[in-house]
C-alpha cells in the first residue's frame, strides 16, 4: 500500500547494530566527494576575480565587528582542499566500519557554503546578518509544520495535510485577526483551524481506516478549494473588514539582542519566533521525557503492545493529532500575521510538502526536523540574497538548490531511515 | 518564491442534475465499522466483489421452499445497495449537496432574504432555489449541452470541450494510478508534465519533418522525458531507499526551474527575439490533429488517452510485468520472497507511469495550448491526476470514468464562474469531497442508512 513509511525489510532484528552493511556507510563519503567535485568545478570553469566581503555587523550591536574581506579565488581553493580532507576522513572512517560523525557533516556543509559564497559574491559584500535572520523568518512556518508532522507520525498517523493546516491557519488568522482586531485573536483562530484539519484527518484515518496518504492529499486540495472559494466569494468583497489583520511586530530582547550576529539573527524577531524556540524544546521534551510522550511513541511503534498494557490507542492518536494541528496552525499564522499582512490564494506555495520533507529528512525527530527546516529556510534565502547582489549562476539554478539538496540528502544521507513502525497503519482492535 | 504553487485551481462542479439538499442529511452515527476492503485502496480483485455472495445464496436455500419474491427483491436491493457503484454515485451526490450549501451560504440574495425570513419566507426559498438551480444549470450548459445557442453543432460543443479537458486528466491519472498499483505514490505529475511538454515542444520547434514523422517523434520525445524524470525517483527509491513522495515533490520544483531556465534562454527553448519565458508556437506538422474540424477544440489527445486506457488495462491484467507490479504493490516482502526483483520493478513502473503522465504534458503542448511551451503548461493537471486516480480506484476503466467526470466539472466550472460569478474553486471542493466520501464507504452507507457491505 501507499503508506508514507519506508520500512526496512533488510534488517530483521530491530536491535541489530545500526550499521548493517558497508554499502550504507559509503553513502556519506560519496556525497562528500560529489559535492567537493562540484565546488571544484566552479573554480575550474569560472574563476572569479576580486575580493568577497562578509558583512557581519549590525548597527544594533553592543560593539562593532569588522567586515571580513577575503580574496575570492584563493579562499575557494582553500575551501576545496579542506573539503577534500573531510571527504578523505569520512572515507577512512567508513573503511574502518564507522559512521561519519554529525559534526563533520556540519563542518563540511558550512565549508561548502562559505566556499560557494566566496566564489559567487566576488567583488560584492554578503550581508550575513540579513542572510541568516531572513533564513529564520522563512523557516518559521516550516518548523511549526515539521513539528506537527513529527508528532503525528510518532503516534502512527502520516500527516500529508500539513500544507492544508498551514493554509487554513493562514486564512483563519487573517480573517479572525481582522475581525477581532488583535494578532493574538488571529493566532488562536489559526491554531483552531490547524486542529480542525487534523480532526478531519483523524476522523477518516482512525474511524474509517482510510489510507492516510490519500486523506492527506485530498485534505490539501479541499483546503485550497475552500480558502480560495471563500477568498473570492467573501474576502474580496470586504477586504478591510475581513482581510486586513494587525500583525506582530519585532520584539528585541534586551541584552541578548545586542550580541553581534547572534543578537539580530536570533533575538530581534517576532513573538512567533520565540514561541518556536520554546515549542521545539517543549515538543522534544514532551516526546522523550514524559509519560505522555512514551505513550505516543508506543502507539506509533507497536499499537498492539500499547493496547495490551491499557493505553487507549485511538484516543492517544486523536489527541496527539489535534495537538499537532494546533502547532501547525501557528505556522500558518506566520504567513498572515508576520510576513504579508493579508491572505492570498494558495499563499503557502506548497510549504507543507517541504515541512513533510523536513520530517523525513530529520528522521522523525523534533530537533533534527527543525534543523532540516532551518536548512530549507537558509537555502531559500540564500538564493534570494544572491540574486539581489548578482551571482554568476542563473537565478533558476539558485532557486532549484534547496530541492536538489533535499534529494541528495534523502538519497544519500538519510537513505533507509526508519519510520515509526506503525506509521500509516490504522489500528483495528481485536 | 511564491510564484511556484504546486496546485493550480481548476474546475469542476457536480453531475448534470441539480439535486436539492436531500432529507437524509443526518449525522452519521460514528463507530467502529467493520473494515471493508474496497475503502479506496487500490486492490487487485476485479470489480465484481460487490455482490456474488448474495446472488449465490438465494437459490441455494431454495431447495424445497422457493424464495419469496419479496426476499428476492430484497436480495437484489441488497446487492445494489452494497455495491461500490452505488457508493460512488452517492458520494458524488453528497459532494454536490455540500457544494450547493457553500454556494447558498455565500450567495448574496440568499443571505439578504434570510435576514427577513420570518416576514417573507417565500423570498428565502425562491432565492435558495434560484442560486442552486442557476449554478448547476450553468455547469450543465458548460459541460454537456448548451440550450442557449442555436444549432446542434454549437449546442453540443460543451461536450467536446469536456472530452478535451478529460484527455490529459485520464493520461496523467493512469500514470498516477499505475504507480499506485505497485505501491508507489507519484506526486510528481507536475514536474513530469513540464519536462515532457518542454521536450515535445523542443522537438516540435527545432526539428523539421513531415507530419507523419514529426508528430510521432515529438510525442515520443515527451513520453521519454516524462519517463526519465519519474524513473529517476523510482531508481533512487530502488537503490537508496529515498522515499518517492519526497523525491517526486522535489523533482516537481527542480523540473519547474529547469524548464523555466530553458524557456528564458535564447538558443534553448525561448522564442527567438522574445523576452518572455515562452517558446515559439508549435508548427502545424507537430500538432495533434483536430478530430471534428477546425470549429471544435477537441484534438487527437483524447484518442491517445483512450489508447492508453486500453494499454494500461492490458498491462495490468494480461501481462507478466503487470502481475509483478500488482504483486509488489500488494506485498513487497512476499513478492521478493517469490523471486520478484522489487527494486527493478519500482524503476520500471515509474518509467511507464512517467511516460503516461508525460503524454498528458504532450497533450497540452501539442494539442490544447499550441501557442508555445510555458511553465504553467501543466495547468494543475499533475495534481488533479491524483484525485482522478483515487476516484477511479487506480483501475484503467475507473480512471477513464473519473477523468470524464472531472473533465466535465472543469469545463462546466468555467462556465459557472462566467455566468454566475461563483469562483471556480468550488469545483476543487466538490472534487476533493467526492474522493473523501468514496474512500470511506462505511461513512456514506451510514449517512444513507444503507445495509453494510457484502463482506460484513
Amino acid at each position: 500500500m501507499t503508506t508514507l513509511t519506508e520500512k526496512t525489510p533488510f534488517v530483521p532484528d530491530p536491535d541489530a547494530p545500526v550499521v548493517t552493511s558497508t554499502k550504507g556507510l559509503l553513502k556519506t563519503p560519496i556525497v562528500f566527494g560529489v559535492v567537493t567535485v562540484l565546488v571544484a568545478l566552479l573554480l575550474a570553469f569560472k574563476s572569479r576575480e576580486g575580493d568577497t566581503t562578509f558583512r557581519i555587523a549590525a548597527d544594533t550591536d553592543l560593539f562593532e565587528l569588522p567586515e571580513i574581506t577575503v580574496p575570492s579565488t584563493p579562499s575557494l581553493a582553500t575551501v576545496i582542499v579542506l573539503l577534500a580532507v573531510c571527504t578523505a576522513a569520512s572515507t577512512l572512517l567508513a573503511s574502518r566500519n564507522r559512521r561519519t560523525p554529525l559534526w563533520l557533516v556540519a563542518v563540511f556543509a558550512v565549508l561548502a557554503v562559505v566556499g560557494f559564497l566566496a566564489w559567487a559574491a566576488a567583488g560584492e559584500a554578503v550581508p550575513m546578518v540579513g542572510l541568516l535572520s531572513g533564513s529564520i523568518a522563512l523557516a518559521v512556518p516550516l518548523v511549526f509544520g515539521a513539528l506537527g508532522g513529527v508528532l503525528g507520525e510518532r503516534a502512527g498517523v502520516v500527516n500529508i495535510a500539513i500544507d492544508g493546516q498551514l493554509l487554513f491557519g493562514a486564512f483563519a488568522a487573517a480573517m479572525f485577526g481582522t475581525i477581532v482586531g488583535s494578532p493574538w485573536g488571529g493566532l488562536v483562530a489559526a491554531m483552531c483551524a490547524g486542529a480542525l484539519v487534523a480532526l478531519v484527518l483523524a476522523f477518516f484515518a482512525i474511524n474509517y481506516f482510510v489510507d492516510q496518504v490519500i486523506v492527506g492529499v485530498v485534505l490539501n486540495v479541499l483546503v485550497i478549494g475552500l480558502t480560495s472559494f471563500l477568498f473570492g466569494q467573501v474576502m474580496t468583497e470586504n477586504p478591510t473588514g475581513l482581510n486586513d489583520p494587525p500583525h506582530f511586530s519585532r520584539i528585541p530582547i534586551p541584552l541578548l539582542g545586542e550580541i553581534p550576529i547572534i543578537g539580530p539573527v536570533l533575538f530581534r524577531q517576532t513573538i512567533l519566533v520565540y514561541i518556536m524556540y520554546v515549542g521545539v524544546g517543549l515538543v522534544a521534551w514532551a516526546l522523550y521525557r514524559t509519560k505522555w510522550g512514551l505513550r505516543v511513541r508506543a502507539v506509533g511503534e507497536h499499537p498492539k503492545a500499547a493496547d495490551t498494557v491499557g493505553i487507549k490507542v485511538n484516543r492517544t492518536r486523536y489527541t496527539t493529532l489535534i495537538i499537532a494541528g494546533l502547532i501547525a496552525g501557528i505556522g500558518g499564522a506566520t504567513y498572515t500575521l508576520v510576513s504579508v499582512p493579508q491572505f492570498g490564494e494558495e499563499m503557502t506555495g506548497g510549504a507543507g510538502y517541504i515541512a513533510l520533507a523536513a520530517v523525513i529528512f530529520g528522521r522523525w525527530d523534533p530537533i533534527r526536523a527543525t534543523l532540516a527546516a532551518l536548512l530549507f529556510g537558509f537555502a531559500t534565502n540564500l538564493s534570494g540574497v544572491l540574486s539581489v547582489i548578482g551571482s554568476p549562476v542563473p537565478s533558476q539554478f539558485m532557486l532549484m538548490l534547496p530541492y536538489v539538496v533535499t534529494i541528495i540528502a534523502v538519497a544519500g544521507l538519510v537513505g533507509h531511515s526508519r519510520a515509526p513502525a506503525a506509521d500509516g497503519v490504522p489500528y483495528r482492535k481485536g | 518564491m511564491n510564484d511556484e504553487t504546486p496546485q493550480t485551481p481548476e474546475t469542476p462542479g457536480g453531475g448534470g442534475s441539480a439535486p436539492e439538499p436531500g432529507p437524509s442529511l443526518e449525522k452519521a452515527p460514528s463507530g467502529p465499522w467493520p473494515s471493508v476492503p474496497q475503502d479506496g485502496s487500490p486492490e487487485p480483485e476485479p470489480e465484481s466483489s460487490g455482490g456474488g455472495a448474495g446472488a449465490g445464496s438465494a437459490p441455494a436455500s431454495g431447495g424445497d421452499t422457493p424464495p419469496e419474491p419479496s426476499s428476492r427483491w430484497r436480495e437484489v436491493f441488497r446487492e445494489i445497495a452494497t455495491g461500490s457503484l452505488l457508493v460512488s454515485v452517492l458520494s458524488v451526490f453528497l459532494a454536490v449537496v455540500v457544494g450547493s450549501l457553500m454556494i447558498l451560504l455565500t450567495d448574496e440574495t440568499v443571505r439578504e432574504s434570510a435576514g427577513y425570513i420570518g416576514a417573507r419566507p417565500s423570498d428565502f426559498f425562491y432565492a435558495v432555489r434560484d442560486a442552486v438551480v442557476d449554478a448547476y444549470t450553468a455547469l450543465f450548459r458548460g459541460s454537456i449541452y448548451n440550450t442557449n445557442v442555436e444549432g446542434f453543432d454549437r449546442r453540443i460543443r460543451p461536450l467536446t470541450e469536456t472530452l478535451k479537458y478529460s484527455g490529459p486528466l485520464i493520461l496523467a491519472g493512469l500514470g498516477v494510478g499505475l504507480a499506485f498499483r505497485a505501491g508507489l505514490f507519484n506526486i510528481g505529475g507536475r514536474g513530469q508534465m513540464l519536462l515532457a511538454g518542454a521536450a515535445a515542444g523542443w522537438v516540435a520547434v527545432t526539428v523539421d519533418l513531415p507530419l507523419v514523422l514529426h508528430l510521432p517523434l515529438a510525442v515520443l520525445a515527451g513520453a521519454v522525458a516524462g519517463a526519465l524524470w519519474a524513473g529517476l525517483a523510482g531508481f533512487l527509491k530502488a537503490r537508496t531507499g529515498a522515499h518517492e513522495v519526497i523525491v517526486t515533490i522535489m523533482l516537481n520544483y527542480v523540473g519547474f526551474y529547469l524548464v523555466f531556465y530553458a524557456l528564458s534562454r535564447q538558443g534553448l527553448l525561448q522564442a527567438p527575439g522574445s523576452g518572455n519565458p515562452k517558446s515559439e508556437a508549435m508548427p502545424e506538422s507537430a500538432k495533434l490533429p483536430k478530430l471534428l474540424g477546425e470549429d471544435f477544440n477537441l484534438h487527437a489527445g483524447f484518442v491517445l488517452a483512450l489508447v492508453a486506457v486500453a494499454f494500461v488495462w492490458w498491462l495490468l491484467n494480461k501481462s507478466a510485468l503487470g502481475f509483478r507490479f500488482r504483486a509488489v504493490g500488494e506485498n513487497p516482502e512476499a513478492a521478493r520472497a517469490s523471486g520478484i526483483h522489487v527494486g527493478r520493478t519500482y524503476t520500471t513502473v515509474m518509467l511507464i507511469a512517467g511516460a503516461l503522465v508525460g503524454l498528458a504534458g504532450v497533450n497540452q503542448v501539442l494539442g490544447t495550448a499550441t501557442s508555445g511551451v510555458t511553465v504553467d503548461l501543466d495547468a494543475g493537471i499533475g495534481f488533479d491526476a491524483i484525485t482522478v486516480a483515487l476516484l477511479g480506484r487506480s483501475r484503467p476503466v475507473g480512471i477513464l470514468a473519473a477523468g470524464l467526470l472531472f473533465g466535465a466539472l472543469k469545463a462546466g466550472g468555467f462556465s459557472m464562474a462566467a455566468a454566475e460569478g461563483i469562483p471556480v474553486e468550488i469545483v476543487l471542493v466538490i472534487q476533493s469531497l467526492i474522493v473523501l466520501f468514496i474512500a470511506a464507504p462505511p461513512l456514506v452507507r451510514a449517512i444513507f442508512r444503507l445495509p453494510k457491505g457484502a463482506t460484513a
